[in-house]
């Protein structure tokens, strides 16, 4: 038999369906590669009793010709998902030993047509992050590495876990979650396709939230077409998120082939910053010429608060984290340092709980919502996020159906940058083009197009109208079809 | 929001001091739970007196990821107190996150409203007797969440937390600074309370805490520009609220007329030494950060909604009083005393139904209430029911009994239970109105005592013992007025 976890989600679906091959199999086959691997240390919980078990289940239903359109399928999940029973700590050391009496609505989706879950991935620390250095558990390595080095490089993040283990195929797709970037920048680092839908999409309950307001489910898989499987599992109205859209979720996988001709795809000139490397330049247009071949026009469009997008994201989002981890406290769950009094226990537990990073925007949140201060950067964030939200408006009115951009600056970097270590506003820089899309609330997928000079993935993105994610599926699909390369890292782990 | 002074300044509450007069101004912030099964955010139940940390959900205990999704009833109660309070209802509204940390607020932030409450401005009469009715203006009425409760006494180092009541829907209600005494305070809070009972938004019962009162005190010189104010909180009393009142007037005009300045501060107030006492500076005061709750969108709904709550408002105070005073033609006072509860005016209604109103006021107010009071029972749980009243009434106006026999009869009700026309037939309780019997009787004093006979034609008081008499050998059945016509006639007295 061939290596089962070398098949991608929609075939091994279909192998299972076909009774090529079990569900208990493929599932020890991907806890035999995982443990393999601890080296990329994408997992920071490997489940495998409780993955068998789902999975002779799943087992038990294909011998019926039944089961869910996941069934037997086996899936990393992001630690910021709560997970009943199991390991949910959002990366962090404040939530040590935390482990929910309750499901998450996208995980209890899944679940629900059959998927097994192999384990909790890691991630930056409370999904801040673009590097997945900022976990407790440690960084995650990124399974490509540069033509003949033998440096560690990063998956991105804050998904790094869910990039890193579909990449080296440690799961059949992964659950992952994206706030300014976090599905995408990833999914662009380690050569996988990461769609974050449009914000109401999939149901926050029961994800550990970061920022309310821009946080959004996704999945990270291999190719888009897995990708729209499994978001058609994940997304859903759900009364338990006031936030959650009640609109009906099409077949997302229907839309993949459906092709791009007599699309618009506009040409943001914004995204088109000075010194940017050829590389990224060539792959731009690269994706234009692919897409103009299967038909589609291109259009040059002008988004132009996109400059502010960033500077505003790091004030809304650090303000909302700063509300939604004041609940880590020491109380109730989790860590607690003692302390002479309750307001030495806050000090020590929150002291010792929380990573640099997390405590760097619980700090900008805290102050930008400050009396005297909440005017001048919050209530002028929220402005400058309704005009980018009105950019967007505009150029889809102006029949634009979707808009091509790369999906970062740059490929992977290396573990302990010392430029980005000095200077967090440089790691922050890597959200540049991805962060717009969670400010405007819309759809936005990164496909793997193509390669740096040192042979490292580069992606680019498909931003959406609002609930058009069918159209970045088809879009996805011709720059998969159309760039002439795999994307497969050289096992070195 | 603006100050504005609404009010003509009244002599009659002037707190003299050293200097001269002084007036107070007085706002309040109450805070009212809401009636409702589950709490604001979560499904968690709302009874009062269970176990600590039985009613609690994932939501209220600040688990991870958990997110907090509206209760429709809590809005439908906020919606009718603010047409209760006669208030614009706004049909866009946001809550807000109130950021702080303690350990009874679990999610270290409070869900409130702050610059788009679901109520808007609105206003509360009072009826202060001779000084009239006064209006007090409402500024705002907004929802938001209740913190648990730490409780100190299970452990010598550490302190437990109860979070039953984190969650549960609170109403705060804020007047303008329009009050001028402790006494309007005191009828501010007990009509407003009136009005929320009525309405079953809230049951005011102050004891169990389910509804308290930030109090603004401030002094000025009669007219003067408003001072500065200090904050008395949490006070659960009414009778608690005007001793906290007087005592804070006093001490700050004693600290102005010393030439002292007021500071700006919340303050607690100590029943026991009828004290406030400072608790927090206007400098200590917490940055509580309000923004947008993310987790929640705007609050809205349209006309139709407001006006099916509407339709099904019941007769207020105001209203009910004045459809008492029409209706059965009841003084103002009968009639405000009525309306002060609800079940009161309803067993009123019961009772009067197709009767003598203003006899029936009587019955109920001087015999009923007062009977009650003083047994510590309410309506509910009256030994005497509105149809056994009625009955009485009855018996009284067809000239059954006399008003003397009916407070037996009463008595013997109240005690025993029963029929009362069937008691006041087997116990031979009937008011004798045959003229022929009670002459008989009359004749028979008359001729029994000569003396006194005499002595009534220069001493017209003397009827009185002859009455007396008359109503001794018919055991007080005898219809007074007949009795004293035959006595009058007997006698030669006009």
């Amino acid at each position: 038999m061939s290596d089962l976890t070398k098949l991608t989600l929609a075939d091994t679906r279909k192998g299972l369906a076909n009774k090529e091959f079990t569900s208990v199999e493929v599932t020890e086959a991907y806890l035999g590669a995982i443990e393999q691997a601890k080296s990329l240390n994408a997992y920071v919980s490997v489940t495998g009793d409780r993955a068998v078990e789902m999975a002779k289940a799943s087992d038990e239903k294909l011998a019926k010709g039944e089961g869910g359109s996941l069934e037997g399928v086996p899936l990393g999940i992001k630690d910021l998902f709560a997970t009943k029973g199991a390991h949910t700590q959002a990366a962090s050391h404040i939530l040590d030993g935390f482990k929910p009496e309750y499901e998450s609505t996208v995980t209890s989706n899944l679940w629900r047509d059959g998927a097994v879950m192999l384990g909790k991935l890691n991630m930056d620390e409370f999904a801040m992050g673009s590097s997945n250095e900022t976990s407790y558990y440690g960084p995650v390595i990124n399974p490509y590495r540069a033509k003949g080095s033998n440096k560690d490089l990063v998956p991105g993040g804050s998904s790094g876990g869910s990039a890193s283990a579909v990449s080296a195929w440690l799961c059949a797709g992964a659950t992952a979650t994206d706030t300014g970037g976090s599905i995408r920048q990833p999914a662009a680092f380690t050569g996988t396709v990461g769609i974050k839908p449009t914000y109401g999409r999939c149901s926050r309950w029961g994800i550990v939230a970061f920022a309310s307001s821009l946080d959004q489910a996704g999945p990270i898989t291999r190719t888009v077409e897995d990708s729209a499987l499994m978001l058609n599992s994940m997304a859903g109205f759900d009364t338990m998120d006031s936030t959650s859209a009640d609109i009906a979720v099409p077949d997302f996988a229907a839309a993949v082939e459906r092709g791009v001709k007599g699309l618009t795809i506009g040409v943001p000139k914004e995204y088109r910053m000075d010194g940017m490397p050829d590389e990224i330049e060539k792959l731009w247009a690269d994706g234009l010429e692919w897409l103009k071949a299967e038909g589609a026009q291109v259009r040059d469009i002008s988004l132009p608060h996109t400059k502010y997008a960033l500077p505003a994201y790091y004030i809304v989002a650090p303000a909302e984290a700063s509300s939604n981890l004041a609940r880590y406290d020491g109380v109730k769950y989790g860590l607690r340092e003692s302390g002479r009094d309750i307001t030495e226990m806050y000090e020590n537990t929150r002291a010792s709980g929380f990573g640099r990073e997390v405590k760097r925007r619980v700090m900008i949140g805290t102050y930008v919502l400050s009396a005297g201060y909440y005017d001048a950067y919050y209530k002028r964030a929220q402005k400058v996020r309704t005009l980018i939200k009105q950019d967007f408006e505009k150029v889809f009115a102006d029949g634009i159906d979707a808009i091509l951009t790369p999906a970062t600056p740059s490929a992977a970097f290396g573990v302990n940058d010392q430029d980005m270590a000095a200077d967090p506003v440089k790691m922050y820089l890597n959200d540049i083009f991805t962060v717009t899309v969670n400010m405007a609330g819309l759809p936005g997928i990164a496909v793997p197009a193509g390669q740096d000079s040192a042979g490292l993935p580069l992606g680019l993105q498909v931003i959406g109208k609002p609930f058009d994610e069918e159209t970045l599926f088809a879009a996805g699909r011709v720059i998969e079809k159309s760039r002439g390369m795999d994307f497969a890292p050289e096992r070195w782990w | 929001m603006t100050l504005v002074d609404t009010r003509t300044p009244n002599p009659a509450y002037f707190i003299g001091g050293a200097t001269g007069d002084w007036e107070v101004i007085i706002g309040m912030e109450v805070h009212a739970q809401v009636i409702s099964e589950s709490k604001l955010f979560s499904g968690a139940s709302t009874q009062f007196g269970n176990p600590p940390n039985a009613n609690v959900s994932f939501v209220d205990a600040a688990m991870p990821g958990m997110l907090p999704v509206i209760n429709e009833e809590c809005v439908r109660q906020a919606v009718r107190t603010g047409l209760g309070l006669k208030a614009k209802i706004n049909k866009h509204s946001v809550f807000d996150r109130k950021n702080y940390f303690y350990p009874d607020q679990p999610p270290g932030y409070q869900i409130s409203q702050y610059l788009d409450p679901i109520v808007g401005e609105g206003k509360v009469l009072l009826d202060m007797g001779e000084d009239g009715e006064v209006e007090i203006g409402i500024e705002r009425l907004h929802l938001e969440t209740d913190a648990g409760k730490l409780i100190h006494d299970q452990d010598p180092n550490s302190s437990f937390v109860d979070l039953n009541r984190a969650g549960v829907a609170l109403m705060e209600i804020v007047s303008k600074p329009d009050l001028r005494s402790s006494e309007e305070a005191k009828a501010y809070l007990s009509k407003l309370r009136t009005i929320l009972r009525y309405l079953g938004t809230c049951d005011g019962n102050m004891e169990q805490g389910s509804m308290r009162a930030d109090i603004n005190v401030s002094v000025r010189k009669p007219g003067g520009e408003f001072g500065t104010r200090c904050e008395i909180k949490n006070v659960n009393s009414v009778r608690f609220a005007g001793q906290a009142i007087e005592f804070e007037a006093r001490r700050q005009i004693d600290i102005l007329e010393d030439g002292g300045v007021i500071d700006q501060e919340t303050r607690l107030y100590d029943p026991k030494t009828g004290e406030t006492r400072s608790m927090r500076s206007k400098e200590d005061a917490q940055d509580y950060r309000y923004f947008p709750e993310p987790d929640l969108l705007p609050l809205e709904f349209d006309d139709a909604f407001i006006e099916h709550l509407a339709k099904d408002l019941p007769e207020l105070p105001d209203e009910k009083r004045h459809r008492l005073m029409e209706t059965f033609g009841l003084t103002h006072y009968d009639a405000s005393i009525l309306v002060m509860d609800r079940a009161n005016a309803d067993f009123f209604e019961e009772v009067a139904e197709g009767r003598d109103g203003k006899l029936c006021a009587n019955w109920v107010i001087n015999e009923l209430f007062g009977r009650l009071n003083k047994e510590g029972h309410d309506v509910a749980s009256s030994p005497v029911s509105a149809k056994q009243l009625g009955e009485i009434v009855d018996l009284i106006s067809s000239d059954a009994i006399s008003g003397k026999i009916a407070k037996d009869l009463f008595e013997i009700v109240w005690t025993e239970g029963g029929d009362p026309a069937k008691i006041v037939e087997d116990r031979g309780m009937k008011q004798v109105t045959d003229t022929g019997a009670i002459e008989a009787v009359v004749d028979e004093i008359i001729a029994n005592n000569p003396d006194q006979v005499e002595k009534v034609k220069n001493k017209p008081g003397l009827l009185g013992w002859f009455v007396g008499q008359v109503m001794k050998q018919t055991q007080g059945k005898a219809n007074p007025q007949a009795v004293n016509q035959i006595l009058k006639d007997k006698l030669g007295l006009d």
